[in-house]
């Protein structure tokens, strides 16, 4: 039966054109059109082509040089966020309940840190990490340990890091443990029958099983870590120096501090093509396997 | 391998709703080949989680050999254990699956490659050997599942939980042949637990009927059709079960309550409580027209089975299934012919012994 037509619908769809135009369309072409223009006061543009750009991707020049550090920096916070924050995931959710009272007070408190609003989030740890009133900062000292992140490099970036794994390991543990429920109990006899200890456990079915939510898992944290802003803005504001300007922190800096408007439009656009870039690598090749294996089944089945 | 025995056991599981297994005796002879029959919700599993220990019973003991096991944990009792749903370790291949219980032993490689070989013969795995397990099919997996018990060459018994459920009826068929094949090659007790009693009749040389956490009769599939010791045996086992009238019974004679009065083959005692004659539909049979030998009957319906016809009837106010004889015509006034030598009496749903 052919369905009928009527070319009127297109009229429902107007309004959601209007809203994603003004609300991502336009603001993106206007981006765009910055990167490519040159801005001075005054409302004065200059058309640069594609020279921001090239000064962009080359470290030699001033810009260049401040993306790349700026870009190391965030690609080194985001490896240490997932390496903490995922296995330490994983081992906390091995360890809840799987029935009883305790379930539900484990994951309530879990839960906590992520209905934090993110500057409270910072502002909390600015004050806990403090070496004069912070109870953590204050502590630490107490021992003999000489710990300022105002003024040494490598405290802010254990104050910044503790911080995002406070903030975000709960996230892992929640997905985790949702998908160590999803496991049926046959597979646990089953290994207690094969003789199976817990490492043998955990290698042979709670990781293959873990796979799923683990790829989700890590594509949230690696999104959420490389575009983190707020925490460390409040914390450090991006020092001491620019030890911890990530590249969200150091584009602010360009667009809203310095106004250069065509050289942090560039750096946005750069930005974003490398968030979706690293997104669609590592979505295609942890899902290849999957859906190999959902062929593998049906192929199974059908004989 | 292992002769189990059942010491005064029990189970109730906690959060009380009474006993899921009632306390019993019981004895599994080593290289037997069990099947435990019953509904669903009667304590098959249960009995088969505690030989396993995967449960832990409330009460009594449990003995392999005439050890104390009750205590041990499943991994250190050498039992086997096939789920209803096909457990295989997925990123393994069938090779590493079938490899996993003695790796996890401490077994040296040689000797497992060995043994996975051999017993990837004996299920017809070997040309799978280096496939990913999860990529094969239902009956395959299930194969690994039980291919991983037997290449531990010091299993005491393999249990079965329902391992057909999910399994396609025309290879249920293979499945179950192929099994019995290999317990005569391997001769190591297996306890198979189903509700289906084409599987248990088929596969076992001894069938344990349970109801309601009892068991009810152990013996051969031909001595439960013969010689159901329980009511429940007699209805559950047979298509169509056994047929049971309310009577009297009087030394050599049962009264029916509509007067009708059928000699048994044995004297019995004066019985207490409800007293029943039992007699199975294949030993009942329709009398031709006009014979006036027989108990007459109502007809509802006839129930062609393919291989021989049913006829329901109504029998003084009883539900009565009859064979009707090949070749006959459904008569208009039925009479039931009994063979008395198959006759049975129960009291209380329990088979009584008569004398003579």
């Amino acid at each position: 039966m052919a369905k009928p037509r009527d070319d009127r619908a297109w009229v429902l769809v107007l309004p959601v054109l209007l809203l994603v135009a003004f609300s991502a369309l336009i603001p993106m072409m206007t981006v765009v059109n910055y990167s490519v223009q040159d801005s001075f006061g005054n409302n004065q543009f200059f058309w640069n082509g594609t020279g921001w750009f090239r000064e962009l991707l080359d470290p030699a020049t001033e810009l260049g040089g401040r993306f790349f550090d700026a870009l190391w920096r965030t690609l080194l916070f985001s490896a240490l966020c997932l390496l903490i924050e995922i296995p330490l995931g994983i081992a906390v959710a091995l360890t809840l309940p799987r029935r009883g009272w305790g379930v539900a007070v484990s994951l309530v408190v879990l839960a906590l840190p992520l209905l934090i609003p993110w500057n409270v989030v910072g502002t909390i740890w600015q004050v806990f990490a403090r070496r004069d009133i912070g109870l953590l900062g204050a502590a630490v000292n107490g021992l003999g340990i000489d710990y300022n992140y105002a003024q040494d490099p490598l405290a802010a970036w254990v104050t910044v890091v503790a911080m995002d794994v406070w903030h975000w390991t709960s996230l892992v543990v929640l997905l985790c443990y949702a998908g160590l429920r999803a496991i049926p109990d046959a597979y646990y006899q089953a290994a207690k029958v094969d003789g199976a200890g817990a490492w043998a456990v955990f290698r042979a079915i709670q990781l293959p099983k873990l796979r799923r939510v683990l790829t989700i898992a890590v594509l949230l944290r690696f999104m959420d870590s490389f575009m983190i802003y707020t925490e460390p803005f409040v914390v450090t504001g991006g020092g001491p120096g620019n030890a911890t300007t990530f590249l969200s922190i150091d584009l602010v800096k360009l667009a809203l501090g310095q106004f250069d408007l065509g050289k942090a439009a560039a750096m946005s656009i750069v930005y974003n093509l490398i968030i979706l870039t690293v997104c669609w690598v590592f979505f295609a090749t942890t899902t290849r396997g999957q859906s190999e294996a959902v062929q593998g089944t049906a192929q199974g089945a059908g004989r | 391998m292992a002769r189990i025995a059942f010491d005064r056991l029990a189970h109730a599981y906690a959060g009380g709703g009474g006993y899921a297994l009632k306390p019993m005796d019981m004895v599994w002879e080593d290289a037997g080949a069990y099947a435990l029959l019953g509904p669903s919700g009667c304590g098959k599993t249960t009995l088969l989680n505690i030989v396993s220990g995967l449960i832990h019973p409330s009460a009594g003991r449990v003995l392999f050999d005439g050890i104390d096991v009750t205590a041990l944990p499943t991994e250190r009792r050498n039992v086997a254990q096939v789920f209803q749903f096909p457990v295989v370790y997925d990123t393994m291949t069938v090779r590493e699956n079938l490899a996993f219980p003695l790796r996890n032993r401490g077994v040296p490689a040689v000797a497992a490659r060995a043994r996975v070989e051999h017993v990837a013969g004996l299920l017809g795995l070997a040309r799978d050997l280096d496939r990913r397990a999860r990529n094969l099919g239902a009956d395959e997996k299930q194969k690994i599942s039980l291919g991983r018990g037997l290449v531990r060459d010091d299993v005491a018994a393999i249990l079965f939980d329902e391992p057909l459920t999910v399994i396609d009826p025309h290879l249920k068929w293979e499945l179950r042949s192929r099994l019995k094949e290999l317990h005569r090659q391997v001769p190591v007790t297996m306890i198979y637990v189903t509700h289906d009693q084409t599987e248990a009749l088929t596969f076992a040389d001894r069938v344990v009927v349970m109801s309601e956490g009892e068991v009810l009769q152990i013996g051969t599939p031909e001595a439960l059709f013969d010689r159901p010791s329980h009511r429940f045996v007699g209805h559950f086992i047979g298509s169509p079960g056994m047929n049971f009238l309310p009577c009297t019974v009087i030394g050599d004679a049962a009264l029916l309550p509509g007067g009708e009065r059928i000699a048994l083959p044995r004297a019995y005692p004066v019985l207490q409580g409800r007293v029943e004659l039992g007699i199975r539909p294949e030993f009942a049979s329709l009398a031709p027209a006009g014979s006036q030998a027989g108990l007459p009957a109502r007809l509802q319906r006839v129930e062609d089975l393919g291989r021989r016809r049913i006829a329901r009837l109504d029998l003084a106010g009883q539900p009565f299934a009859a064979t009707l004889p090949e070749g006959m015509p459904v008569p208009s006034e039925p009479r039931v012919a009994l063979d008395p030598a198959r006759l049975h009496v129960y009291a209380d749903g329990r088979l009584t012994v008569g004398e003579g």
